[in-house]
């Protein structure tokens, strides 16, 4: 019995028809066995203790001992399982609090803008940041926030500080600064989903509105934004679903060894322990714990997305 | 209007056009104190003060960068794997979304979920680095072109757009005989230039801006990218700050227009021009882009 027979006739009709269309599949489903579920074997690193020195990477992987869970054991013990979690929390919560509600009033506000030269010059400038890498970023950020930068000046121009603050040094500046980086990089371009859903509002409401004497303030107040409400649940939703998936770039770019006790997260923890200090297996640990929590919180967040979206069709 | 109405009105105007002026601004002057540091005279810089006006243009920076080996290599190794990587990922994205897209497809759901799931769960930092390591990717041109290859959320913008065609379109070449691989090559990736240029101005942007691939699969000095080389100048000058000063202090008794500042600011630039070049071009396709993604999701 091999698995053809299981095929009904016409599905095996079907499939001989098709097979330049599974030709094509050919070079992707190569990518994703070599680079997206080739890794996930080697999570297996995880559970054995990998030595590089076996050998080529194969037979020191088959070859390791299995030591079960003791990385994963070791890390949930370790003083600095609490840091990490709490600089990964914290800075992302702190990320979505301000990058969530930016946009919005962005997409407000510019709705209102009766002078269209002047919206569009906002709004392109805006998007930009989205654009640049997190590399270039980091360079302005670095600068701007530097002890004779353009914020220290400004600082001390309003008479706000005397001395200048060391905001790269200090570590409990990073929250902040990771929270507004990610906020500048993304607002313009989270504001265009928004401003899409106000575009597809009902113009009729707002001339209701207006007929009974609502000014712009009550029109938005009472119009735009409960009809934003379905749109913000869901992105909330889904934003709170990437909590642990704070991104590696602004971290590992932001961050130096004097705000480390701010601005290490499991991404950067698992880079510095793998790739820098050689202890694979256990870097190895805390990227699947990373993994599989983030997966979990996704898997759950979407189901419940989609639970509220069936809702609010009724 | 009454005048309490009035009121309101001035101060709601002054309200919104305060805020939308503050967003040009903080989007804006970044960039421009970036620009600003990378063709003002380097030392003149370190006497500090606003500098939102060049007080002495000097290209010197900018002549300096361009005599560097190190920088004018990374650039064309930037602009070969951008030359290169596009046009390739582009390919192997139409290729998978277009199987995708037919509804009629054996087994089509499954082999789409079979993609989908690499996009919520990956091995992570380090295996990826062993599997790439056991490739012999290290210190290879391909690592820039192959792990990243295929996006699967772009993937799935085309896949939309290509179910969203008409069906007359592939009826009518099927009734002449064609098969799928020439119906998709004569009838369906002309239709699909609006999204398939959407893609390709992703992957430009990618691969301009990528840096992690060749700081940590890349030892060879000829196979560092731009992005790369200025994570390095970065880093330099977050670990170095105190030294450079003493640097830049002798320098500017020695009235040396460069600075490692200068430099910094102006290998920023350089990296940034690009993007700021293919702009109007970004923002006409990744809006429609963007929106369909949104529609799909």
């Amino acid at each position: 019995m091999n698995a053809w027979h299981w095929i009904s006739p016409a599905k095996r009709k079907r499939i001989i028809k098709q097979r330049y269309l599974y030709l094509m599949l050919v070079p992707a489903f190569l990518w994703s066995v070599l680079f997206a579920y080739g890794p996930m074997v080697g999570l297996y690193m995880a559970f054995i203790d990998y030595q590089p020195t076996l050998g080529k990477f194969w037979s020191s992987f088959f070859g390791g001992k299995f030591v079960g869970l003791q990385w994963f054991n070791l890390f949930f013990a370790g003083d600095e399982f609490f840091l990490i979690m709490r600089n990964t929390l914290v800075s992302s919560v702190l990320s979505i609090a301000i990058g969530f509600v930016v946009p919005i009033v962005i997409a407000m506000a510019l709705n209102e803008v009766r002078y269209m030269a002047f919206k569009r010059v906002v709004q392109t400038v805006s998007y930009m940041p989205y654009f640049i890498s997190w590399v270039i970023a980091a360079n302005i950020f670095v600068t701007l926030l530097s002890a004779d930068g353009l914020v220290n000046e400004l600082l001390k121009l309003l008479g706000l500080t005397r001395d200048s603050i060391l905001f790269m040094q200090e570590g409990r500046y990073f929250w902040g600064i990771v929270a507004g980086a990610n906020t500048w990089k993304d607002m313009g371009y989270n504001s265009i989903i928004y401003l899409a859903a106000i575009a597809s509002i009902n113009p009729e409401l707002y001339e209701a509105a207006r007929v009974d004497g609502a000014g712009r303030v009550k029109q938005a107040a009472y119009i735009t934004l409960p009809m934003l409400k379905p749109t913000i649940v869901i992105l909330l939703i889904l934003a709170v679903g990437n909590l642990l998936n704070t991104g590696f770039d602004q971290y590992y770019l932001l961050g130096n060894s004097l705000n480390r006790d701010y601005s290490d997260v499991l991404d950067t923890y698992a880079f510095r322990y793998g790739l820098q200090n050689g202890m694979f297996s256990y870097a190895s640990a805390v990227g699947l714990f990373k993994s599989i929590v983030a997966f979990l919180l996704v898997l759950g967040v979407n189901s419940l997305a989609r639970r509220m979206k069936s809702n609010s069709l009724f | 209007m009454k005048r309490s109405e009035r009121v309101v009105h001035w101060t709601g105007n002054v309200l919104l056009y305060g805020f939308l002026i503050a967003l040009f601004a903080v989007t804006f002057f970044p960039f421009w104190q970036i620009f600003i540091l990378s063709i003002n005279d380097g030392t003149d810089s370190l006497r500090g003060g606003f500098l939102l006006w060049p007080r002495e243009i000097s290209l010197e920076s900018y002549r300096t960068v361009f005599a560097n080996p190190e920088i004018v290599t990374s650039v064309q190794v930037t602009l070969l794997r951008t030359l290169i990587g596009v046009p390739l990922s582009m390919i192997c994205i139409a290729l998978l979304a277009y199987p995708l897209s037919k509804r009629d497809l054996v087994g089509g759901r499954g082999i789409g979920l079979f993609f989908i799931f690499t996009m919520y769960f990956s091995g992570g930092l380090i295996p990826t680095y062993m599997i790439i390591k056991s490739l012999g990717l290290i210190d290879s041109f391909l690592v820039f072109l192959f792990p990243g290859l295929i996006n699967i959320f772009w993937m799935v913008l085309v896949r939309t757009y290509m179910e969203q065609l008409p069906r007359e379109l592939e009826e009518s070449a099927e009734m002449d005989g064609a098969q799928d691989i020439q119906i998709f090559i004569k009838v369906i990736l002309p239709v699909c230039i609006p999204v398939m240029a959407t893609v390709g101005l992703f992957s430009a942007i990618f691969h301009w801006n990528a840096w992690y691939d060749s700081y940590i699969y890349t030892y060879n000095p000829d196979l560092k990218t731009l992005q790369a080389v200025l994570v390095k100048i970065l880093n330099q000058f977050q670990t170095g700050d105190m030294l450079s000063q003493a640097q830049q202090l002798a320098n500017e008794n020695k009235k040396i227009p460069v600075t490692s500042e200068s430099i910094r600011m102006t290998v920023t630039m350089v990296a940034t021009i690009p993007i700021i070049l293919v702009y109007p071009f970004l923002q006409r396709f990744f809006l429609k882009g963007m929106l369909l993604g949104a529609v799909k999701n």
